[in-house]
């Protein structure tokens, strides 16, 4: 066999050249994976670096403890407790989600509404997302629990935080309480703490009105992360600020008592300091537990809410409205006084004529002669037709709306009414039609038209007690800076007219024969002054009359008055404002008050605004400062 | 006379003499490259050798015994098993396209009791012997004869078809080029080649038609990777960022985030490459280039100085597709074509992958080392 084939040469000269050439194109496809590393590590790097990092490095946010609120002596009536939570690692379970929650339901009470709660969250989340399933614990339970996870695959107990309200009931109306975000409030406020999931924020109350400053700064974990969102391990963390510590006007004690002493009435009642308008108690039964909110309103309960005609879940002092009744009349009387009325005479034979229309006093038999102070006292509805006549319907306005009724008082509070107080371009606006001389003499005993929440009249009262125009107020201080407040102007009446109404609101209740005598505070020091009020849900037909339905106590609950009463005390030197309002309870044993009489005088004799305040630290700057004894 | 060129005159060269004849150099090459993929495994797996790791050491140590082996085996051999193991190949592919086992959504498994074979690779080698040990008996004059040309391109065209159908199209793609290149070295002529280039420029449109939708898919998200960034796309930027992040020098052994933190999918297999990158930057990556690059060149070098057209056609062939295989992933990790399903031959985690690459440099090995061994073009050789 020859060494050289002839054919095989002119192949392997062929081969030669290919194979350069194909050398050739091995070299220009590195070069081009060199040139392309090139441009990812070195021309890019720096971009990548970031996108890396970025891959590599998740925020979570930290939720911060929500600000508490306090009583004006520091008790805590609304905090942050421990929820003793247990926790389920799907992936770290021992055999089945399913598995895991039975065992779970053995140690501590599980609902089959839990249970499919737990199930479905299971097949919606990752399996390493850790998922609640129950919350609020008991310590015996979270105990319990405890001392098995040894043998629970998965099963974590966990401390979570909670808002709490421990007065519960108690402050409901003046705390809110605080609920899960609203698609809503994610629209309009861009904090990301709202999409933290169990996220909680205010929803009524002072919760609500106070939502930015008690919710505090969310704080910042980074953490590390695999591509499934796995935290691997933390890197560095920027704690969360809390959120600001608020103090209220409020005295627990006296709020306590006030609740209680309202009981099971569908009632509301607002005490308040008349020097300066802070709200010592601001009262609405029936009321609820805020709790709830927090741990999850069964629809039974719900429904229970919704159907009871005492409306609980309505705060009733701001809420609320309702005629004044003769508890305007104190606000007449300052008016006439001024109005050069002081001297006026009536004679009340139980009803005055005006046109074709016969005006009736409450008295069918009358009060015979009549004057102002006399006027107060017996609160003779005659005499007060006159007055309103006398004076129009533009004073009894501007007299109504100088002590802060038809329009909001202000309080910090979401939800307030604002009432109504008529007059000739309200009824122009709202009925088309000019005002009638008949609607006056009813404004002038607080019917008609007239609308206003006890607040208001609390305010009203407060006023007529000081003479200047206060108004309600409830926070006292915020993340340690006391809130300033205005100068309180002086009402636009003369102190010879409103020691002559004080005179009549003593003579009330201090005077036999004063409409609420019966019920005056009987100890020496302690007098308070007052004017009852009923407000008229229905007009009792002349029929009804003839066939004798005449007495409240015979016509069914949801037909009878509202009493009212609004009181000062002690007359001599009046501290104390109150205002006290119970629905439907227009009876002769006048139970509003009773209210009113236990009220203050507990107020007086424990006289909260002697104590020394938990508050302020730092006096407010701006404004004039609460000074106080 | 003791030298090679004696012996291989003789044409029966001992066991020992094979051994000290080995191309040692060569063999260093890819212990280097393959302690790389070893050090790469550890690094992926978060500093373990388990899973991937030790393993694939176990499987390298057997394809070193695998390529002492197929080294060892006379060249001839080779060429008259050329034949029936291409036919066997071909067999193969049959039957995993009739009772195969279906992995990652597509038939590429076979199961002979604890074996697992992937005749697709396999194919390549054979379809490497079969046709240089066609080509063997063809004069340059020859190749380029519409009757000769027939039956290589049938050769290709067959398991091409079948890898296709599993369906595998970067195989069939390696396949194709295997076949091409082979047909180009022999000396195709320019007038065969030319038009075929751009027949084939002008199919594509044509043929996108048959694609897969998972392989349109790969291709339109190619194109535009932020398109899907979190589906599709995911694999190809989250390459790139570990590729672009590790910047020159890298971020050090064990260091690599993107990887270690399962942002890359099959970071273990096919996108291995990325973690070098990532952990030893720019410079990492051309040094294992330039490792690649030596062990091709010795690949030509041992084709070059083979005496039989056999020898020459099948060490080129092999060190082609050893060649196409890091082209093909090297280019689909960085972002310059579309994802195909091809490893990083000695690097990636992948028994069959590894043991064909091993038994390709054993062929090429006793290509080495009987380099001398001249093969007459009619050698009569029939099996």
């Amino acid at each position: 066999m020859p060494l050289f084939d002839p054919k095989d040469q002119s192949r392997y000269a062929a081969f030669t050249r290919r194979t350069l050439m194909v050398s050739g194109g091995m070299t220009a496809v590195f070069a081009v994976l060199a040139g392309r590393l090139y441009q990812l590590e070195v021309l890019e790097g720096d971009q990548f670096k970031t996108r890396s990092e970025e891959n590599r490095v998740s925020e979570r946010l930290v939720a911060p403890p929500r600000g508490r609120i306090h009583d004006r002596f520091g008790i805590e009536l609304a905090n942050n407790r421990q929820n003793f939570r247990v926790l389920l690692i799907p992936e770290q379970a021992a055999s089945s989600v399913r598995v895991a929650v039975d065992e779970i339901g053995r140690l501590i009470y599980l609902s089959d509404r839990q249970r499919e709660h737990v199930l479905r969250e299971a097949n919606q989340n990752k399996p390493f997302v850790p998922l609640i399933v129950a919350e609020n614990l008991s310590w015996e339970d979270f105990s319990r629990l405890n001392l098995h996870v040894p043998y629970l695959g998965g099963v974590q107990p966990d401390v979570g935080q909670t808002r709490a309200y421990p007065f519960a009931q108690d402050l409901a109306h003046v705390l809110g309480y605080v609920g899960a975000v609203s698609s809503e409030e994610q629209a309009e406020d861009s904090d990301p703490l709202l999409t933290l999931p169990g996220f909680r924020t205010g929803k009524r109350g002072i919760e609500k009105a106070y939502e930015s400053e008690v919710r505090g700064k969310a704080g910042v974990s980074r953490v590390e992360v695999n591509a499934y969102g796995r935290v691997v391990r933390e890197l560095s963390r920027e704690p969360s600020e809390a959120g600001a510590d608020i103090y209220l006007t409020i005295d627990q004690n006296l709020q306590k008592f006030v609740m209680q002493r309202l009981g099971q009435e569908s009632a509301a009642t607002a005490v308040m300091d008349t020097s300066n308008g802070d709200v010592l108690a601001l009262g609405s039964t029936p009321s609820f537990d805020p709790n709830l909110f927090n741990i999850g309103v069964s629809t039974a309960q719900w429904k229970a809410w919704m159907a009871d005609d005492h409306t609980p879940l309505i705060n009733k002092t701001i809420g609320g409205l309702y005629p004044p009744g003769s508890t305007i009349k104190p606000a007449m009387a300052l008016a006439a006084l001024d109005a050069g009325l002081e001297n006026l005479h009536v004679h009340c034979s139980g009803a005055i004529t005006l046109g074709n229309h016969e005006f009736h006093c409450w008295k069918r038999t009358g009060h015979g002669a009549v004057d102002l102070h006399r006027g107060i006292i017996v609160s003779c509805d005659v005499f007060f037709y006159e007055v309103a006549r006398r004076l129009g319907i533009d004073r009894i306005e501007a007299a109504a709306h100088a002590l802060g009724l038809g329009k909001q008082t202000g309080i910090e509070l979401p939800g307030e009414k604002a009432g109504v107080v008529p007059g000739r371009a309200w009824k122009e606006a709202h009925y088309g039609v000019p005002w009638q001389q008949g609607e006056t003499l009813v404004t002038g005993i607080g019917q008609g038209y007239l609308n206003v929440t006890p607040l208001q009249l609390c305010t009203m009262v407060a006023r007529i007690a000081s003479g200047n125009a206060v108004s309600p107020r409830l926070v006292r201080v915020v993340g340690g800076e006391a809130q300033s407040r205005v100068d309180l102007p002086r009402l636009p009446y003369s102190d010879r007219a409103l020691t002559a109404v004080r005179s009549g609101m003593d003579g009330v209740t201090n005077t036999p024969g004063g409409t609420a005598f019966a019920w005056r505070i009987p100890v020496p020091g302690f007098e308070m002054a007052g004017k009852t009020g009923t407000a008229q849900v229905r007009v009792i037909s002349r029929e009804e009359h003839r066939a004798g339905v005449r007495k409240n106590q015979s016509l069914p609950w949801k037909l009878r008055d509202h009493a009212v009463f609004i009181a000062f005390a002690p007359v001599s030197l009046p501290r104390y404002a109150c205002a006290v309002l119970v629905e439907h309870g227009g009876l002769p044993e006048h139970p509003q008050v009773q209210m009113a009489r236990d009220i203050l005088l507990y107020a007086q004799q424990r006289d909260p605004l002697k104590l020394p305040t938990a508050y302020p630290l730092r006096a407010a700057t701006k404004g004039g400062a609460p000074k106080r004894a | 006379m003791t030298t090679p060129a004696y012996l291989a005159m003789r044409r029966s060269l001992s066991v020992q003499d094979k051994l000290l004849d080995f191309n040692w150099p060569l063999i260093l090459a890819i212990c280097v490259i393959a302690c790389i993929g070893f050090a790469m495994l550890y690094s992926v797996a978060g500093g373990h050798f388990s899973p991937w790791a030790s393993k694939q050491m176990l499987r390298f140590c057997v394809g070193l015994v695998l390529l002492t082996a197929a080294a060892l085996v006379d060249i001839r051999v080779w060429m008259a098993l050329a034949y029936p193991f291409y036919a066997i190949c071909l067999l193969l592919l049959v039957a995993v396209e009739a009772f195969g086992h279906v992995g990652l959504g597509a038939q590429r498994w076979i199961e002979l009791g604890p074996v697992q074979i992937q005749p697709s690779e396999l194919m390549k080698i054979a379809l490497i012997l079969a046709l240089a040990r066609y080509l063997h008996g063809l004069g340059v004059e020859d190749v380029s004869k519409p009757l000769r040309l027939f039956v290589p391109l049938a050769m290709i065209a067959l398991p091409a078809a079948l890898v296709l159908m599993q369906p595998n199209l970067g195989t069939a793609t390696i396949l194709i080029m295997d076949g091409a290149s082979l047909l180009f070295l022999a000396g195709l002529s320019w007038w065969w080649i030319l038009p075929t280039l751009g027949l084939v420029a002008a199919a594509v449109p044509i043929a996108w038609q048959f694609l897969h939708d998972y392989q349109k898919r790969r291709v339109l998200t190619f194109l535009n990777p932020q398109n899907d960034a979190l589906g599709a796309g995911w694999n190809i930027s989250q390459a790139e960022i570990a590729i672009g992040s590790g910047g020159i020098t890298g971020k050090g052994f064990l260091q690599g985030t993107q990887s270690q933190l399962n942002f890359l999918p099959e970071k273990e297999t096919d996108f291995i490459f990325t973690s070098v990158g990532e952990e030893f930057g720019l410079l990492g990556c051309i040094a294992l280039l330039l490792l690649f690059a030596t062990v091709i060149g010795y690949g030509v070098r041992i084709a070059m100085s083979s005496r039989s057209q056999f020898g020459r056609l099948v060490a080129l062939g092999l060190t082609l597709n050893f060649f196409f295989y890091i082209m093909i992933n090297g280019a689909m990790v960085m972002g310059l074509i579309p994802v195909v399903g091809i490893p990083m031959p000695l690097l990636s985690y992948g028994g069959t992958a590894l043991l064909t690459v091993m038994f390709g440099f054993g062929i090429l090995m006793s290509v080495h080392v009987h380099r001398l061994t001249e093969i007459p073009r009619h050698s009569g050789i029939i099996l």
